[in-house]
């Protein structure tokens, strides 16, 4: 392995695909992330701060909150299949682009 | 010559454990308590009534098949573990699909099984909180944490804190975390065990803890991460089917309409029952309040919005930074696979979930009810079990006999195979991050690596066998708690800072690791998750009150009321004179999970310490980090390196 060289990850890093690359999954992934957080506390501090609405009958004996967690079950499921066919469809793309550009030594 | 000892160990251990369990099926009486709580019913005024005849000759067969199959996982797996890398990461040869599966059994432990349908029989809509922080949990995973592991990490959290920090300080300080929060976990699934199988099938707690520690021990020294691996994902498979099989049969008694399943547990004189004196502890009935349907409204359990929230924060952050659970992202190839072990795991643990939330959990408050939920034991963990063998036995009484049988046999499975998955991870911080990295300074032969993994499994295994037997008659549910706040506070801001913040330093690393680590058992030690007999005292006392104020008034009490004050009388007295573990009279803050105050301690402690003492080194050294935490090995494949 004598001509093994060392990256310069720095000068990588500043790569501008890299920075695409980094700026286009962190909006999407710490984005996405946020909002379900975000959606996830609402109950919690729903049901303490605005406990009629939550404790509001909408079919039949079920209410508001118990419609809420069950959403929120189906939602956290239908996000991880988005992420997951976004991931294969853009990000993995944007990423083997930017390694062989790497490899090419630009 | 190993072969031969191994193989003759393998027979040992099975004898013993076989006898164990036959012998006892001479002895003791089985399920005495299901019995008498489900026979007790029949008084009271309930949709559904029958008697429960246990059968252990069903169980105990059960059981057996579980052994030998895991064993016979363990004997094909210690073939194939030569290294450390097939002990701690399964050669990374695991596919996407396989870890998911391993994953959700990771996940789903008894607490997930038993005890979530328990809490949500007992104390209505607040037990739906237990599975909502889990999907928020792996959601964060899924966004944060598990690409990055994958592309980053070799086999333990300690690789990844030490990318660019220096060794000896980051890695002690994790290998004590990891130790200490590996302990406690374990104590709270050997104990959930011992109780577990002495409720269902009267073995003496002391056997059974002894016996799953055995086994556990022997599923991770002999096959390591391919067998834990396996046994995990063969156990998913039986629990998700257990959770079918209930899921039909009482969706089946309501024609699959939760419209008509909410009506009946709003309108049981059980549940409205069970709301007013066992819950709201109104001695006497409050004109015009709907206990029925204030079972499935929030707040039954934990009233405090902010306090439900900080036990949201607990999952959100403590499920991703637990050592045994980010393991299993070592085990699978690449960063592609390690994304669809999480969707995977996701879609399986969501669908577990939305059964339980509709007719396990609520079918058991209707058709169980709390009162014998609760009387069964196991604070509430054995709702499900009651469930299936009541419903099971409407269709013909040996379907009732089967069903339990399976289920206690699925239960046993689950908890297997997540405690082998604990040991190995607290074996992977003693052994990987102690011993090879820090003793040895990485200096080290495979050979001695391997041995040294197995040594620290068995350390590790035993120890938490030792504490489980003198834990018999805590209440170990803190300690739960505890283990997931430490993995939220200390573990989890390091992880993070690690991984995405270019000023992270040692220092910060480890700031954040201790503060949070402190904070999580400080908060704890004063929080109301502890017991405070005071307390006790004080509602006792106030439900004495009330009803000898009735009595007073010349009003006869019932049956039922006279035996409400007799056993308050007797909680006042039992309890007015102690204090906590800590000697409190009284919680000194109202949250029982500390999450919300001691993530951001974590967090702080980390920043605040990165930038006090700064690393110009390290800060240089993030480049690399930030480039492979995107694009993985590869890049450094591609150029050789």
């Amino acid at each position: 392995m004598a001509d093994r060289k060392q990256l310069d990850w720095a000068k990588i890093a500043q790569d501008e695909s890299f920075i695409e690359l980094h700026k286009t999954k962190t909006r999407f992934l710490f984005g996405w992330w946020v909002a379900l957080t975000l959606f996830s506390f609402m109950l919690p501090l729903g049901a303490g701060y605005v406990p009629d609405l939550f404790r509001a009958k909408i079919i039949g004996k079920i209410n508001f909150a118990y419609l809420f967690v069950i959403v929120q079950i189906v939602i956290s499921m239908s996000m991880s299949v988005i992420y997951y066919n976004w991931a294969n469809r853009v990000s993995d793309k944007m990423t083997e682009e930017f390694i062989k550009k790497v490899k090419r030594g630009d | 010559m190993k072969r031969i000892t191994f193989k003759i160990a393998l027979i040992l251990i099975s004898t013993l454990l076989m006898g164990g369990v036959l012998g006892s099926v001479v002895t003791g009486d089985m399920n005495v308590l299901i019995g008498e709580a489900v026979a007790s019913q029949s008084a009271q005024p309930a949709p559904v009534s029958g008697k429960i005849e246990a059968n252990r000759a069903l169980t105990i067969p059960m059981f057996i098949i579980v052994i030998t199959i895991t064993l016979g996982i363990v004997y094909w797996a210690a073939k194939r573990t030569h290294t450390t890398s097939d002990f701690y990461a399964a050669r990374s040869s695991i596919t996407g699909t396989q870890n998911g599966w391993a994953i959700a059994g990771d996940f789903m432990s008894a607490a997930t099984f038993l005890g979530v349908p328990g809490l949500i029989a007992l104390f209505g809509f607040d037990g739906l909180y237990w599975a909502i922080g889990p999907m928020l949990a792996f959601a964060t995973i899924l966004f944060l944490a598990a690409e990055p592991l994958r592309n980053l990490g070799k086999y333990t959290l300690g690789d990844i804190l030490t990318l660019r920090g220096s060794e000896i300080p980051v890695r002690s300080t994790v290998a004590f975390t990891t130790f200490i929060l590996c302990i406690m976990y374990l104590i709270t699934q050997l104990v959930g065990a011992g109780q577990l199988m002495r409720l269902l099938l009267g073995i003496p707690y002391e056997v059974s803890v002894i016996g799953t520690g055995i086994l556990m021990i022997i599923y991770v020294l002999f096959g390591g991460m391919i067998a834990t691996t396996w046994v995990q994902i063969i156990k998913a498979v039986f629990l998700m089917s257990g959770g079918v099989i209930l899921f039909i049969i009482a969706g089946v008694k309501l024609g699959f309409n939760p419209v008509k399943l909410f009506e009946g547990v709003v309108a049981s004189t059980a549940v409205q029952d069970w709301v007013q004196t066992g819950l709201l502890k109104h001695a006497v009935a409050d004109p015009g309040f709907d206990y029925g349907q204030r079972f499935i409204e929030p707040g039954l359990f934990i009233k405090n919005p902010w306090d439900q929230l900080s036990n949201c924060i607990g999952f959100l952050f403590g499920t991703a930074a637990t050592p045994h659970i980010l393991m299993r992202f070592f085990t699978v190839p690449d960063a592609k696979a390690a994304r669809k072990s999480v969707v995977v795991a996701m879609l399986l643990i969501g669908g577990f979930f939305l059964m339980i939330a509709s007719f396990i959990g609520f079918g058991a408050a209707l058709f169980a009810m709390p009162q014998t939920v609760l009387k069964a034991g196991g604070g509430g963990n054995m709702a499900s079990l009651i469930l299936g063998k009541l419903l099971g036995s409407e269709v013909a009484p040996w379907i009732g006999d089967m069903l339990l049988a399976y289920l206690c046999a699925v239960a046993f499975a689950t908890i297997l195979a997540v405690v082998s998955g604990v040991v190995l991870a607290g074996a992977g911080g003693l052994a990987h991050d102690f011993y090879v990295n820090i003793v040895k300074k990485g200096k080290c032969e495979q050979r001695e690596q391997m041995k040294a993994a197995r040594i620290f499994a068995i350390v590790v295994g035993t120890i938490g066998v030792i504490l489980t037997l003198m834990c018999e008659k805590q209440n170990v549910a803190h300690l739960g708690v505890l283990a997931f706040g430490i993995a939220a506070s200390g573990n989890f801001p390091a992880l993070m800072l690690a991984l995405f913040w270019k000023k992270t330093s040692t220092s910060g690393v480890i700031a954040a690791l201790l503060a949070g680590t402190i904070a999580s058992v400080g908060l704890v030690l004063v929080s109301p998750t502890m017991e405070y007999p005071k307390v006790i005292a004080a509602q006792a006392n106030k439900i004495v009150e009330t009803l000898e104020k009735k009595q007073a008034e010349g009003i006869v009490l019932s049956e039922k009321e006279a035996a409400t004050l007799a056993k308050a009388r007797k909680d006042y007295e039992a309890n007015k004179n102690k204090t906590s573990i800590i000697g409190l009279d009284k919680p000194l803050i109202p949250l029982k999970n500390p999450g919300i105050v001691a993530a951001p301690i974590g967090f702080l402690a980390g920043i605040i310490f990165s930038l006090l003492l700064p690393n110009r080194r390290e800060e240089e050294a993030y480049s690399e980090i930030h480039v492979r935490l995107h694009t993985g090995k590869a890049i450094s494949e591609t150029v050789g390196q």
